[in-house]
């Protein structure tokens, strides 16, 4: 896919290529990695994924009509989210045979369309552009949009943070709170639609996942607080996705028989970064695991003795 | 169903307040008009075999389930009271989910306003003091997913509570709990009804832990309900009946033991406790120590 990239001289951040890259990229990544978060504990990282690719839909058919693909990619997004809070994928939590079924059925319509692209159309470049994504070669006219887009994902992420946590800790507990459960459904799903989509156009369909679920995870293992670790997994996804693209740029000046595509650089980083913490924090465990033992180990114990119940039933 | 949520201040002296509840769930008829009053700082033990309908009760009386008929009032929740406290059976957090115990129970007084939630300092002094009330300060900073069912019992009855609850709704707050923690949330709802004044309208499969602190006992069965002084429900005839297998009530050294009787045929289940029971502990030696005040 590196053969049409015009890699500008002048150096890195010079680049208009690059730096259409670095900006497209790091707002898509900054939300994506804070939705991820909330995607974890809401437990619908698989939903994320269905997303993603019934987002492919769009994103194909885009080429079709000549519509820019990022229109493609959100629009069939939205509509996937509102139609699986109108199946009920929410509360069917943990029927993920429904989602499954779905989501083949997405990517089957985008291998459809992928094909029409490159036989009626003349889009030889839609398939690698849809599923690996198109930082390099993306339209700098939609730096607005998305940029728009992510802000929106954000002001709902936003509004219904409390909601969220009181839905998914247990929704009659979140109902007598007064919460608007099946509202603060349909805003998530309407976020994680638009940072999976706006993943999609950067780094792919099948890769908008790594995006959304690895930053998120490996800033789960570094802190136990929510506000935190929602601005940790942004951070970590901003990185990777920045020295993504870095190396991928540099990849170019060093004369091996290939480049490295910027889709996987991201990728890569953001499995390494989480490898490393894993192997981090596991280490840092053992270490420290004599000392919690314990303290834990006083546990209340009193009055065992004189209260002994028996259960019936 | 508007007319579900009026103040609870048209039916004098009740803080709670159900008329004749139906509650028909996929073609089944659940509840068959259960009608209930619970008076300010009133302890209502619920009980009833599985499947009787205390949950679907409870989720009734609480407003998130809308009966098929019939009406409830209950506390509202307003600047002097945190109107309804409810503790459901567990939550299915994922182990990883990073929600310590301190921020459910933040979420106790303000989970239901939009927005990101900033606290003051004398929001997390309440926090703490009402994780120390449920003796759940030693794992404030844990995950609540990681929680065994005991530790996240204690954090979601401190979720319950710190919003000063006129009103507490309780599915199974016993369960996993061992034995000497059971006492200590037993002993601590028991002192909050009399200290604010706390209705409390409490599920347990394990009667024994609340025959001590019980005003009253609501039993279904069938569908209905059916209202008892704990004296008159906690017989072996009564609950062998409500229960549909044999189940012994003992009394010994002024306590109530309610036991599953498996072996036994209901033969002696109208009897006081047998001679010889009695006897045997006193031959292992056990009563003197134990058994002197009573």
């Amino acid at each position: 896919m590196g053969s049409d990239v015009a890699v500008a001289s002048g150096g890195f951040l010079a680049s208009p290529t690059v730096q259409t890259a670095l900006i497209l990229g790091g707002f898509v990544a900054a939300v994506t990695g804070i939705v991820g978060v909330f995607t974890v504990v809401r437990g619908q990282s698989f939903a994320g994924h269905a997303l993603a690719d019934l987002g492919s839909v769009g994103g194909a058919g885009a080429f079709l009509v000549s519509i820019n693909q990022v229109w493609g990619f959100v629009g069939a997004g939205i509509i996937a989210a509102l139609l699986m809070e109108l199946i009920g994928v929410q509360r069917l939590k943990g029927r993920d045979v429904t989602t499954g079924v779905v989501l083949s059925l997405g990517m089957g319509v985008t291998a459809l369309f992928l094909y029409w692209d490159t036989t009626i159309g003349s889009s030889s470049n839609a398939a690698v552009s849809v599923l690996f994504g198109s930082l390099f070669v993306v339209n700098p006219a939609v730096i607005g949009p998305v940029i728009g887009l992510s802000i929106a994902s954000l002001v709902l992420i936003v509004a219904a943070y409390r909601w969220l946590l009181m839905s998914s800790l247990d929704t009659d507990l979140a109902t007598a709170r007064g919460v608007p459960v099946r509202l603060t459904g349909i805003m998530f799903l309407i976020a994680l639609a638009l940072a999976v989509e706006l993943s999609s156009l950067t780094i792919g369909a099948i890769l908008s996942t790594a995006l959304l679920i690895g930053p998120a995870a490996t800033a789960l293992l570094l802190t136990r607080r929510f506000g935190l670790a929602a601005l940790l997994s942004a951070a970590i996804a901003v990185a990777t996705t920045w020295v993504g693209v870095w190396v991928s740029y540099e990849s170019y000046n060093w004369g091996g028989p290939t480049n490295w595509p910027v889709s996987f650089c991201i990728v890569a980083l953001i499995f390494l970064t989480y490898l490393a913490v894993r192997i981090g924090a596991h280490i840092h465990s053992r270490r420290l695991k004599p000392a919690t033992e314990a303290s834990a180990a006083p546990a209340v114990a009193k009055d065992a003795g004189r209260h002994v119940a028996e259960v019936m039933g | 169903m508007t007319h579900s949520t009026q103040e609870w201040n048209d039916v004098p002296g009740a803080v709670l307040s159900a008329r004749d509840i139906r509650v028909t769930l996929s073609g089944k008829l659940i509840l068959d008009g259960v009608d209930l009053d619970v008076a300010p700082g009133e302890f209502v033990g619920l009980i009833g075999a599985n499947g009787a309908g205390k949950t679907t009760l409870l989720r009734s009386l609480l407003g998130v389930l809308k009966p098929t008929s019939g009406t409830v009032e209950r506390p509202r929740r307003d600047a002097r009271t945190g109107g309804v406290g409810y503790l459901p059976q567990k939550v299915a957090l994922d182990v990883d989910a990073p929600l310590r115990a301190r921020d459910v129970v933040a979420l106790g007084l303000d989970g239901g306003r939009p927005g990101i939630p900033l606290h003051r300092r004398a929001t997390r002094k309440r926090v703490d003091e009402t994780l120390d009330a449920v003796n759940a300060l030693s794992f404030a900073e844990q995950r609540i997913g990681e929680m065994s069912g005991g530790q996240q019992q204690r954090v979601l009855l401190a979720h319950a509570l710190i919003s000063d609850p006129a009103l507490l709704l309780l599915d199974e707050p016993l369960a996993n709990l061992d034995p000497a923690s059971a006492y200590d949330i037993v002993t601590l709802l028991d002192r909050l009804r009399r200290t604010h004044r706390v209705a409390i309208v409490i599920t347990a499969h394990d009667m024994n832990l609340l025959l001590p602190v019980m005003d009253r006992i609501v039993y279904l069965a069938g569908g209905r309900a059916v209202t008892g002084s704990p004296e008159a429900v906690v017989r072996s005839d009564v609950l062998t009946r409500l229960y549909g297998r044999p189940i012994r009530v003992i009394r010994a050294e002024g306590r109530v033991m309610v036991i599953a009787d498996d072996a036994g045929i209901p033969d002696e289940v109208h009897h006081e406790l047998p001679a010889e029971v009695a006897g045997a502990s006193g031959s292992s030696g056990l009563s003197g120590s134990s058994g002197g005040g009573l």
